[in-house]
């Protein structure tokens, strides 16, 4: 929902970031506000979980320029675990694998570090069992999957959805969620896509990274972002999303192109 | 002609200052104290030439000064509660471990004779009384603690021990004849912390379809060092199952021999080990086919951070004999400090031909993108390399007897600072 007076969570300015000394965000510019959800879609390889991973802070990428405030804060300062915290939620596109750690001590202590963050107390082992079989529900996801080491062996429709169920227990004020919609079967599709719903409030927003409208149709998008080549190239409605599933990204590339030409047409404009 | 090296003096003095403060030998082990002594007396230390030492420091052991002395004057009082249905024995190397004691039904103590007739057996079996440290431990130990297994009833036995007291030394030899069929849980306790030496022998045999669950947990702090040997003999049917855990020694060498004298046993066994600070952590094991259809299954795991060393040398010996052997090896190791090391070889030696025999080795570091999940959901970078430092190890713990879980060696290996320390 768009509520002009909501707070501004996210702000990105003019993001640039590298890896390895290759520039792959190039001027990246988003606001998000409480409320908002936001789609970005664009092609293999446009930037789309470069720029997840940049918010969440992994350390392979460097950002070489631009801003990034969180409620004001500025949050490439954070190491990764206080971004967490605070509550910015990345889910994977993929899910790592963490053999011999419990699934459900894992979530314990994650949802702890929020808890403890939000000024709540630390709930035992006890109370966190009663709390995540509840929000267990919200994905549908057997109890089975507690008890086994974190994605170790699950399937990658299992994996997406103990992200969301991860999700449900930290409560985070954004959250970005990069193709959370692939992989899972059409059922599984409208389950993780109810649950994404479910969570959504007023109070925080949500950042879909995604490559088909499916997603779209159950969880309705207040902005759709095109990302090319490492910036973001359109803004638009949820109909927008609509368009590119019909024309596909052929015209991304004549703009992409009108715009170098432009750009280079007029050296001077980079001169304010 | 051999010139003697400023390091051998050094090391031939270290052990002529240990005999010459050694009491005059008496009781049950006179003999093999008194050749233990002569062996002592006539070898050098191992050096690092010798390519079974060539990766152990032994630095830390020579700079011990152990003499005669009691290595814990007495029964520490924060040991945790027994495993209900576990006999629980305290080893000081000196007192007799079963006086008072009441032995359960199919446990029973061998007679001087018996063990006259059974010591050093095993031992020879698996090709390694005349290894330095089996001399050391003969020179040294006083008393044996021998045991015959027998009956239908499985027992669980805990055996513990503490050396504490400075420059102290405490010698543990134990034999255990397992008749056939039998079954025994043991579980090993050994601390060490101070300037102490434990030196360790056991011996066991396993008759045909005899089952023996062993778990070795030591947990030292430095500058005490540990040397084991673990001699088994496997007959047939039989079931060795070994799990051993070690961290905190300043040096910790441990040597668990096998053989499975006519084939047609399994052999399971299970490692792990932390080399942190300036620690040396060693295991050598050595299993040996002697006939047909015998398996084993080995995972050796290592931790090695600050500027650690660990070490695994893992032979498996499969002769002509041993048609049909399955045996496999891993060895999976964590680095965790750049001045750290790890040193992991297989050797295996395989002469017949129809066998499975399957071995790796890995070393690797923390994995960036399980240490950055990790922090993305809100879980602090020591926090997170403490849960994969746990994964690891959670492993290599899975298969321990009740009694040596009651200790939670877990929490022991992982805990920050000093692996005796009180847990929560
Ligand atoms: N760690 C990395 N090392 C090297 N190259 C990288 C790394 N991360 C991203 N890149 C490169 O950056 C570009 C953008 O990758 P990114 O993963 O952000 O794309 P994406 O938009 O998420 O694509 P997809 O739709 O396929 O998920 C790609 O060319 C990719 O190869
Ligand atoms: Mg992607």
């Amino acid at each position: 929902m768009i509520l002009p007076d909501a707070e501004l969570l996210l702000q990105i300015v003019d993001l640039h970031a590298r890896v390895d000394d290759q520039p792959i965000l190039k001027g990246v510019n988003l606001e998000i506000r409480a409320g908002e959800i936001h789609a970005v879609m664009g092609r293999n390889g446009s930037g789309k979980s470069t720029l997840s991973k940049v918010l969440a802070g992994h350390p392979s990428y460097r950002v070489t320029g631009g801003s990034v405030l969180f409620r004001g804060e500025d949050l490439l300062a954070l190491p990764p675990e206080q971004r967490a915290r605070i509550g910015v939620f990345l889910g994977f596109q993929y899910p790592v694998e963490i053999p011999g750690v419990s699934n459900l001590e894992f979530l314990r202590v994650a949802t702890n570090a929020r808890r403890l963050e939000r000024g709540e107390e630390e709930l035992d082992t006890f109370s966190f069992e009663d709390l995540v079989h509840e929000r267990l529900q919200v994905v549908q996801m057997d109890p089975a999957f507690l008890a086994r080491s974190v994605n170790e062996g699950f399937s990658g429709g299992e994996k997406k959805r103990n992200e969301i169920l991860q999700m449900a227990l930290l409560e985070p004020l954004l959250a970005i969620l990069d193709e959370t919609d692939s992989g899972l079967d059409i059922d599984a599709l409208r389950i993780v896509a109810g649950g994404v719903n479910h969570l959504a409030t007023a109070a925080n927003a949500t950042l879909l990274i995604t490559h088909y409208q499916r997603l779209l149709d159950v969880i309705t998008p207040d902005f759709v972002h095109v990302m090319a080549a490492g910036r973001i190239l359109r803004t638009g409605g949820k109909e927008l999303a609509l368009e590119l599933e019909q024309r596909g990204y052929d015209w991304v590339d004549q703009e992409l192109a009108d715009q170098e030409l432009a750009n280079q047409g007029a050296p001077a404009l980079g001169v304010v | 002609m051999v010139l003697a090296s400023p390091v051998s003096n050094l090391h031939s003095a270290w052990a002529s200052r240990l005999l010459e403060g050694l009491p005059a030998v008496t009781g049950d082990l006179a003999e093999l104290q008194r050749r233990g002594r002569a062996a002592l007396a006539a070898t050098p230390l191992p050096q690092q030439h010798q390519e079974d030492w060539r990766f152990t420091d032994l630095s830390p052991l020579t700079a011990l000064t152990p003499r005669w002395r009691k290595a814990c004057p007495e029964l520490p009082s924060d040991l945790p509660a027994p495993a209900p249905g576990t006999l629980r024995l305290w080893l000081d190397g000196r007192g007799d471990p079963l006086a008072g004691v009441v032995l359960p039904a199919g446990l029973t103590p061998l007679s001087p004779a018996e063990l006259d007739g059974a010591l050093g057996h095993s031992l020879a079996a698996v090709g390694c009384e005349h290894h330095w440290p089996v001399q050391f431990n003969h020179a040294t130990a006083g008393r044996c603690l021998a045991l015959r297994v027998s009956g239908p009833e499985p027992i669980s036995l805990e055996l513990v021990s503490a050396a504490s007291q400075p420059e102290s030394l405490l010698p543990l030899r134990l034999l255990l004849l397992l008749e056939e069929q039998a079954e025994l849980e043991l579980s090993q306790v050994l601390l060490g912390s101070g300037s102490s030496l434990t030196s360790l022998v056991l011996e066991a045999h396993l008759g045909r379809g005899a089952r023996l669950r062993h778990a070795v947990i030591a947990l030292g702090e430095a500058p005490a060092c540990l040397l084991g040997h673990l001699a088994v003999e496997q007959e047939s049917e039989s079931r060795y199952q070994l799990s051993t855990a070690s961290r905190g020694w300043a040096l910790a060498r441990l040597e668990p021999r096998i053989s499975q004298l006519s084939g047609a046993a399994h052999t399971q066994l299970t490692g792990l080990q932390l080399a942190e600070e300036r620690q040396v952590a060693v295991t050598h094991s050595w299993v040996r086919f002697e006939g047909p259809d015998g398996s084993l299954e080995q995972l050796h795991k290592a931790i090695a951070d600050g500027q650690g060393r660990s070490v695994f040398n893992g032979a498996v010996r499969v002769p002509r004999a041993a048609q049909r052997t399955n045996a496999s090896q891993l060895s999976r190791n964590l680095l965790l400090s750049p001045q750290a090391r790890i040193d992991t070889k297989p050797e295996l030696e395989i002469v017949a031909d129809d066998v499975r025999c399957a071995h790796g080795a890995t070393v690797s570091r923390l994995q960036l993108d399980q240490l950055f999940y990790l922090q993305s959901r809100g879980i602090d970078v020591e926090l997170a390399a403490n849960l994969l430092k746990r994964g690891f190890c959670a492993e290599a713990l899975q298969q321990l007897p009740t009694a040596a879980a009651n200790w939670r060696p877990l929490e022991r290996l992982l805990r920050q600072g000093s692996p005796l320390g009180e847990l929560p």
